[in-house]
């Protein structure tokens, strides 16, 4: 019984014994990358579920009679999509670098390095197990807070949109800073100095307009911005800018680190010489 | 049939450092071949150039008959590499790396057959499912060189796989290899050991500085390097024709260089007849390490 549902529950159950041998080894490198995470789920998807709601239990309780941002919608529930996407961003992002960084220290890279792998192979499966982690954080997160606050889907296929091109943005973002990066000091150096403030200052908490003019035009460089107000904009149905102009920003980003991190694969930078 | 390796005029520079200044070198099918050099003469190098890790200055290496830089996929499948150092992925344990390994090569469940078969061979069955972070540092190794050989790769490159391994899993992994090799694997080592190529080995290329210095079968290298040393401790002045045959002297002790055993025959009755007193006869079998030493200088005199 138990083994009949361990099969059942197993994703990979019917997939390992199917999947064709050409993509076997894409397969094989993004199932790891899965397991990889999965195997420290209490670290990588419990804690920073947890995160995100002391973040929403705490501003909410300090800000909910004070702070309106668009009518009709409690601040709690403003705050939840941002929280969603702050998380799922952060945890994309960690998931493909802390892998390539980790394996470049320890050494074990080389066994990858050693495979008929293309660097489009290698590419797709560390992204998509990135973006897989990301967007079961985002998931999580807004089950969660469904317990405390109602939060509506106004246009769901936004939302689904901006969570996927934000958790390929910022996966992609991972690998390169985890092909770059030679330190777990770097890494960390990256995490904090570039993806925290982008993040944080991008209208997670506030919306722009409630900044004064020289913020707001700043908050409109940040291309985090575009992914959080284009995703809100998919549950309220209202945003800062025009979600057709959030998705063309984070289209043209995403393409252009997709192209940057595929040309770093290519020539081999820092793991071929 | 392809060789297993084919290597044509490869030169690396690393900036202004010339690692490899032009290796020619074809490796058989089955063949069990050794690659020695003291440290820094470049046998790294030529394993990564041919895994790929690394790319060449100039020159071309083939992997069973597939060019490793246009054709590098099947090149890879081609080729099982054991790395030197002892590196491991701490998320899993040895069968489930070996699933992995295998899976990035485009082997499924029909390979877990050959999984098992290698599993067993290093004697890695009661640590299958241990974390790799859990093993001593030998059951590490034994993980390291059973990764290598997961797709079932044709060629296998084994570098340094026995430096700081005890006895006994020294030997379980050469005979391990040995039947691998009669299967039909062709096996390249590189060994700090030289009493191993030695024993294992039927061709040695030794590198110094870049270059092949010497490329020949084992026995060859043996007797052409003089199989044999006489040494004598002797009373008397040793005949004048004898001293061509004289590899060294101190005091009353000469040691001859023998290109055959016959010749101790010939050397006892040239002293006889000279009436020179032989006192002490030793017989000394050359090794590689003889022939080493010989070609490649003592200055670090190690593999």
């Amino acid at each position: 019984m138990m083994r009949l549902l361990s099969t059942w529950l197993n994703p990979f159950y019917w997939l390992d014994d199917h999947i064709s041998p050409r993509y076997r080894g894409m397969y094989t490198l993004f199932k790891k990358e899965l397991l990889r995470f999965w195997r420290v789920a209490f670290q990588t998807i419990a804690s920073p579920i947890l995160t995100a709601l002391l973040y929403l239990l705490i501003f909410s309780h300090v800000l909910e009679s004070h702070v309106k941002v668009y009518d009709q919608v409690s601040y709690t529930a403003f705050l939840v999509p941002g929280l969603m996407m702050m998380s799922l961003l952060q945890n994309a992002f960690a998931n493909s670098s802390s892998s390539l960084i980790q394996s470049k220290v320890m050494g074990n890279i080389i066994f990858l390095m050693l495979t008929p792998l293309t660097y489009l192979e290698f590419f797709i499966a560390f992204l998509a197990a990135s973006m897989i982690r990301g967007l079961a954080v985002g998931l999580s997160i807004y089950l969660v807070a469904l317990l405390f606050v109602d939060v509506p889907t106004v246009h769901p296929w936004w939302i689904i949109a901006f969570a996927l091109l934000g958790s390929a943005l910022l996966g992609t973002f991972g690998v390169i800073a985890g092909i770059w990066a030679d330190k777990f000091d770097q890494m960390a150096a990256f995490q904090n100095f570039v993806i925290m403030p982008l993040t944080f200052l991008s209208g997670v908490f506030y919306s722009i307009h409630s900044l004064p003019p020289f913020w707001q035009a700043v908050s409109q460089l940040n291309p985090f911005f575009y992914m959080i107000d284009g995703f809100r904009y998919g549950f309220f149905g209202q945003g800062d800018v025009s979600p057709w102009l959030s998705l063309g920003v984070v289209g043209v980003f995403l393409l252009a680190l997709a192209w940057l991190c595929l040309k770093m694969l290519k020539s081999g930078y820092k793991l071929r010489s | 049939m392809a060789a297993a390796v084919e290597i044509q005029g490869i030169t690396k520079h690393f900036g202004a450092f010339e690692a490899l200044r032009g290796i020619d070198l074809t490796i058989g099918q089955g063949e069990f071949f050794a690659l020695l050099g003291p440290n820094g003469a470049g046998k790294s190098t030529l394993i990564n150039l041919m895994s790929g890790l690394l790319r060449p200055t100039s020159g071309h290496i083939r992997i069973m008959g597939h060019d490793v830089q246009s054709d590098y996929q099947q090149a890879r499948m081609a080729l099982g590499v054991v790395p030197q150092e002892l590196v491991f992925d701490p998320f899993f344990n040895v069968r489930e790396m070996m699933r992995f390994q295998a899976g990035y090569f485009g082997c499924g469940p029909e390979n877990d057959g050959w999984i098992d078969e290698v599993i067993t061979g290093l004697g890695l069955a009661d640590k299958a499912h241990t974390n790799m972070r859990q093993l001593s540092g030998g059951m590490k190794r034994r993980a390291l060189i059973a990764q290598a050989l997961a797709h079932r790769p044709p060629v296998i490159v084994l570098d340094e796989p026995t430096a700081g391994v005890d006895v006994e899993l020294r030997q379980m992994l050469w005979v391990f290899i040995q039947k691998l090799n009669r299967q039909g694997h062709t096996i390249i080592l590189t060994t700090h050991y030289l009493e191993e190529a030695e024993t294992l080995c039927q061709r040695v290329a030794m590198l110094k500085q870049g270059r092949v210095v010497t490329l020949d079968t084992t026995q060859q290298l043996l007797r052409s390097h003089a199989a044999k040393q006489l040494s004598l401790r002797v009373e008397g002045v040793v005949p004048a024709h004898l001293q061509t045959m004289i590899k060294q002297q101190q005091g009353d002790e000469v040691i001859f260089n023998l290109a055959d055993i016959g010749q101790v025959e010939i050397i006892l009755s040239a002293l006889r007849q000279a009436q020179v007193a032989v006192l002490d006869i030793q017989l000394q079998e050359v090794d590689l390490e003889d022939v080493f030493l010989n070609l490649v200088g003592s200055q670090g005199g190690q593999a």
